[in-house]
């Protein structure tokens, strides 16, 4: 197999480095890969896909080294974990191995579409963004598959944040970014928080550093395989989370 | 800011070992500036800043013989403001429920770009 395809180059030096964490996503893996492929095969810019695999039981890594090997071991590379340790450790663990001067984080899941990546590049470009986060609040953002109690929640939350925070972003608890690598590294040090509160930790702590926040309108499809979650616990401590960083931030 | 060396660092042939792994190291990259007092305590010097000129008004406290009319407009006012503030927000969060967007066209072109990519990935001798 052509393992090496020569791109057509945007030669500024810039790189783009894809950190996808996964837990048995076997399935989705291939094909959120190949449309990656697709979309910066199309654009042209610099990539690298980094797959940080939690000792899937379904053999997601096995997936992975089989695109390895179908698309080249600069353009996929494999950074398995032993197992399952959290989202934060996997993009700090990601982010090590990373030759791109920009990260891009996003769900293995197919919730979130390459084909915005592009135009997240040329946000940030545009102005000079240290980070750029994906809305599904503002535009032509918005979401598939969500029933109108998801949205009343989804949409009561942000509101309540909004007010309690007010972090200059619209969708804070979204997990497709774009990061100057130094920006994520000095924010991954600061950050505490688990699952979505995560990802507000991460807008509130770049707004409190000063650091510039781009938006692009997302949208959000939910888990085509598999099902996503949202309940009573999610919200508990969601709540907490938002208590917690109102408190110290 | 030093963050250039430090990313020409990682990139050196000791990536593996100047990676983020010690918190102390990297405490050493420049630190811009954060604002010094937390949301709580905005909200709470707010809070208390409103009620003060509230209960200045309402009880007279400064002893300015107010026109009575200012007292009767103020002693209901944190009243008006929580049910006003109260309705907003719900019509703020019901209008953006109404609005959301579903993107129905999204979900299709994904199924579409599915079908292709499992054919491409086949193709190209993918064992699912």
């Amino acid at each position: 197999m052509a393992s090496r395809k020569s791109q057509p180059n945007r030669d500024n030096g810039d790189k783009y480095s894809i950190l996808l964490p996964t837990y048995n996503e076997r399935e989705n893996l291939p094909l959120i890969v190949w449309l990656l492929v697709k979309y910066f095969g199309e654009s042209g810019y610099n990539y690298e896909i980094i797959v940080i695999d939690d000792g899937s039981p379904d053999g997601t890594l096995e997936v992975a080294e089989q695109l390895q090997k179908i698309y080249g071991e600069d353009k996929i590379l494999l950074r398995p974990r032993a197992k399952k340790l959290g989202l934060g450790t996997a993009y700090i663990h990601g982010m090590k191995h990373a030759t791109g001067n920009f990260i891009i984080i996003m769900d293995a899941d197919l919730s979130h579409h390459p084909k915005f990546i592009p135009e997240f590049i040329e946000k940030q470009k545009e102005g000079n963004y240290d980070l750029v986060s994906g809305t599904r609040y503002q535009g032509n953002g918005g979401v598939y598959g969500w029933d109108l109690r998801r949205k009343l929640i989804s949409r009561g939350a942000n509101f309540l944040t909004q007010v309690l925070l007010r972090p200059g972003a619209s969708d804070l608890t979204g997990s497709f970014r774009l990061y100057k690598k130094k920006v994520l590294e000095s924010l991954m040090e600061r950050c505490v928080s688990k699952g979505y509160v995560f990802q507000m930790e991460m807008i509130v702590r770049a707004r409190q550093l000063n650091y510039t926040i781009g938006e692009v309108p997302i949208s959000f499809v939910d888990r085509v395989y598999g099902e996503s979650k949202l309940g009573g616990n999610e919200i508990v401590s969601f709540v907490k989370g938002l208590l917690t960083l109102f408190a110290t931030t | 800011m030093t963050s250039v060396t430090r990313t020409s660092q990682l990139r050196g042939a000791n990536a593996e070992l100047s990676g983020l792994a010690a918190p102390g190291r990297v405490a050493l990259s420049a630190t811009p500036p954060a604002s010094a007092m937390t949301k709580l305590l905005q909200w709470l010097l707010g809070v208390s800043l409103l009620g003060a000129v509230w209960a200045l008004v309402t009880f007279d406290l400064l002893g300015l013989s107010l026109p009575r009319t200012y007292r009767e407009v103020a002693w209901p006012m944190p009243v008006y403001l929580l049910v006003s503030f109260g309705c907003y927000s719900l019509a703020t969060v019901g209008y953006r429920v109404a609005i959301f967007n579903d993107c129905d066209e999204a979900a299709k072109e994904l199924q579409e770009q599915i079908k292709e990519a499992k054919e491409d990935l086949r193709k190209k001798g993918l064992k699912m």
